[in-house]
């Protein structure tokens, strides 16, 4: 390999390796702009090793001279990003839900911020959109189960319902099965009665017996003509919207369990700025009542 | 193995003979020839020199007025009122739109640059089936540019020989400050092309103050060096190169030729054959071509226009000049290399001619599709919307009951005003007989909708079919139209839409 060996054909060196008897190989250097480009990014590598984070070390890593840290700057993008919804936010604080869902001027940012909110806190049961499923409320609807609105809506959201908050709305439908005030039966004579509201009855002598079962036992909250009490959170008996579905099994279900859903209180875990973006976006769901 | 030698190795190689009584023979040779054409060589360095005549003056001509447009169109002002930009020649990215004048193009509304662009590339075919590489020649800006290049180069180094003596020599002090000089004006050059690019896309004297002071934004640093660079190294060192190893078009351009599309050519039934003519020599027998090689020294691709038509040349017409001169000097018709075509050639080795055809299938069927394109352009202009409407239905969920059975479906729906001054529209449904329409944060009865200055308002839309009409619903979905009314003018605008119900009914 002392002597360099010279390619008749093209007129270059080879590399002196022979394979099969005959087969050469020219020794081609690699182009010069692209080792010189090798060499640039050395040398731009040390120059990063020094100013950036790069190498492990046993307990942390090397910081570099710049200080540089992406979390960092992370944390200041998102002050910087409150920072610029802090005017908003404060004046959102200084006005009532009324002047706020009237304000053309601020309601895209309730809405924008609402919607995020709402999708972060109340979508898994409610839905994304609101719509609601068996046993949580379709918030897009005029039924209102404790009042449609603006500060009944933002009472709700604030205290919850049944959350154990001091203020919670905490009025709650007797176990009627459960606890044995009424047969199952009984019962059943009675979903007659309040299916009879909606002429969804199917077995007319039974709603008659249900009647003065219902006028004993129920009429006291969902009235004598079952149209509820938003008050007591009583609902409307008479409508097509059932919160646990419709269906006679359903509505036995709920008169022997009482049902008692629980939606937790808000208030301490979001802001009362979030808390009235919040509100005032829920009421334009289906535009309050 | 053939070696390719530097134009420069020929100054010394063979003694300049004369082509022609008081005519010199340029020693050049073609970087780039019939009998040498090397498949890897190193660039040879092509020593342009300068022509004189018609087609030079067209160029300069050319140059000045492309020059002057790129460096003068964004100082450019048009009065659009307030709020509005008023540079006439405007690339508004930030804002999400283009100005050019009276014609204002929003971001969605790209469709019409790509029609632009579909313009110029059939306008590039009609030209290049006509007369050859007319784009490449004249106005490209990669032979605008080299040829600004090569006046600086020719400013401080002089002309074709004096560049080449320069080279050879070794570096005096004389030469060190040539070639600084030359590379210092090539860069401020490509200073004053990458600065006056980026006031395309923002106010031009406000960014030129800012550019000056240090104000502007990062990205038009950013840009001024990219474009800096890019002029530099393109027109300045790389020139040729460019044409013929990195730009498509030559290699497209074969297609658009035909036998009578107008090529620059050297006529060879008159020139050949050829050689040096001695004084008093006769013409007779003889072509008349005397070999000066004018042609090939003038070549900026450095390239044999003797050899035909070839990929490399950008028929830039400056052979034309130095063969003209040359001819007139030795009493000939001028004409040896022109503009001719193919067919025309061909006649005139059979002592014929043939007669120039510009209107042919090809041409025609350029024309034809300028036509329609450009056609269909002013029609979309023309019927281009003032107000959008987009329509989206919520779905979650996608219909409710309400408490006294009539349904309601939500919708977003937004309304986009393109002119500048504020509208009122009134927003109504048509197909959904007695649907009651409502807009949150709006009054019931009479909701007037203000949009200002060319922008978008969304709205949250409540449409309820009482229970009375819902036996009138189509099934589970009903088709029905958003009408959209300015009520300065009545006119309308609709979109469909569709409003959902339960599936039982």
């Amino acid at each position: 390999m002392s002597e360099k060996e010279i390619d008749h054909v093209t007129g270059v060196e080879t590399t002196g390796h022979v394979w099969d008897g005959d087969l050469k190989e020219l020794n081609k250097p690699l182009p010069k702009w692209w080792l010189y480009v090798l060499y640039a990014t050395i040398i731009w590598s040390i120059g990063y090793w020094i100013l950036y984070p790069a190498w492990p070390t046993l307990h942390g890593y090397t910081k570099g001279i710049l200080d540089y840290s992406p979390r960092a700057e992370v944390a200041e993008e998102l002050a910087a990003a409150k920072a610029k919804q802090a005017k908003y936010l404060d004046e959102i604080a200084a006005k009532s839900l009324g002047e706020i869902a009237t304000d053309q001027e601020l309601l895209p940012f309730v809405m924008a911020g609402g919607a995020a909110v709402f999708g972060d806190n109340c979508g898994p049961c409610h839905g994304k959109g609101g719509g609601g499923a068996a046993g949580y409320p379709n918030l897009n609807d005029d039924d209102w189960l404790w009042g449609g609105k603006l500060e009944d809506v933002e009472h709700t959201i604030l205290y919850g319902i049944r959350s154990g908050h001091p203020e919670t709305r905490d009025m709650a439908m007797p176990r009627f099965g459960i606890d044995e005030m009424l047969k199952p039966a009984e019962i059943a004579d009675t979903t007659q009665y309040i299916l009879s509201f909606s002429d969804k009855a199917t077995d007319p002598v039974a709603a008659e017996k249900g009647k003065s079962l219902y006028a004993d036992n129920c009429a006291a909250c969902h009235g004598e003509d079952g149209k509820g009490n938003i008050e007591l959170g009583a609902p409307n008996l008479t409508d097509n919207i059932w919160l646990f579905g419709s269906a006679p099994a359903a509505i036995a279900e709920t008169i022997r369990t009482g049902r008692g859903g629980v939606m937790p209180h808000w208030t301490g875990r979001l802001d009362p700025a979030t808390i009235k973006m919040l509100t005032v976006y829920v009421h334009s769901l289906g535009g309050g009542r | 193995m053939t070696v390719i030698k530097r134009a420069a190795d020929f100054v010394h190689e063979t003694s300049a003979a004369e082509a022609a009584p008081g005519i010199e023979r340029i020693d050049v040779q073609p970087v780039s020839s019939k009998a040498v054409r090397e498949t890897y060589a190193a660039r040879p360095k092509i020593y342009p020199k300068l022509a004189h005549g018609t087609f030079r003056k067209i160029k300069w001509a050319v140059m000045a007025v492309t020059l002057g447009i790129y460096y003068l169109l964004p100082w450019l002002r048009w009065d659009r009122g307030p709020n509005l930009p008023d540079q006439a020649f405007l690339l508004d990215f930030a804002n999400q739109r283009l100005f050019f004048g009276p014609i204002e193009i929003w971001a969605q509304e790209l469709y019409y640059i790509t029609g632009l662009l579909i313009l110029s590339a059939l306008g590039l075919f009609l030209v290049t089936s006509l007369a050859g590489r007319m784009w490449c020649g004249y106005t490209c800006p990669q032979t605008v540019w080299t040829d600004l290049m090569v006046v600086v180069e020719r400013f401080w180094q002089g002309d074709r020989n004096a560049r080449i003596r320069l080279d050879n020599s070794p570096w005096t002090f004389e030469k060190i400050w040539k070639k600084t000089a030359t590379h210092v004006t090539w860069l401020l050059v490509g200073l004053a092309t990458g600065g006056v690019l980026v006031f395309y896309f923002r106010d031009a004297p406000t960014l030129a103050a800012e550019l000056v002071t240090g104000d502007a934004p990062i990205v038009a640093y950013v840009f001024l060096g990219i474009f800096t660079g890019t002029t530099y190294l393109l027109g300045g060192l790389a020139r040729e190169q460019v044409c013929i190893y990195m730009c498509p078009w030559p290699r497209i351009q074969g297609a658009m030729f035909d036998r009578d599309s107008l090529l620059i050519s050297y006529r060879g039934y008159r020139g050949e054959p050829h050689g040096p003519h001695k004084k008093g020599q006769s013409w007779e027998g003889r072509g008349d071509c005397i070999d000066c090689k004018a042609c090939v020294a003038v070549c900026p691709v450095g390239i044999d226009i003797r050899d035909g038509v070839q990929l490399e040349c950008i028929q830039c017409a400056l052979c034309i000049d130095a063969c003209d001169e040359i001819m007139i000097k030795v009493e000939r018709p001028t004409g040896l290399i022109a503009y001719d075509s193919f067919r025309n050639l061909d006649a005139a080795s059979h002592d014929d001619r043939a007669p120039l055809r510009f209107v042919r299938p090809r041409t025609i069927l350029y024309s034809a599709l300028i036509a329609i394109v450009a056609g269909l352009m002013l029609w979309a202009w023309l019927n281009r919307t003032i107000l959008d409407l987009s329509v989206l239905h919520h779905r979650n969920p996608i219909y409710v009951e309400l408490t006294d059975g009539s349904l309601r479906n939500r919708f977003t729906v937004k309304i986009l005003n393109k002119l500048h001054e504020k509208r009122t529209f009134e927003l109504s449904t048509e197909g959904l007989g007695r649907a009651k329409l409502s807009i949150l944060g709006f009054a019931e009865d009479d909701p007037k909708i203000d949009v200002v200055t060319d922008n978008l308002r969304a709205l949250n839309v409540l449409i309820t079919v009482p229970k009375a009409a819902r036996a009138k619903l189509d099934g589970p979905a009903t088709p029905f139209r958003f009408v959209v009314t300015d009520m300065a003018d009545g006119s309308q605008t609709d979109r469909k839409a569709t409003f959902r119900g339960p599936n039982h009914e």
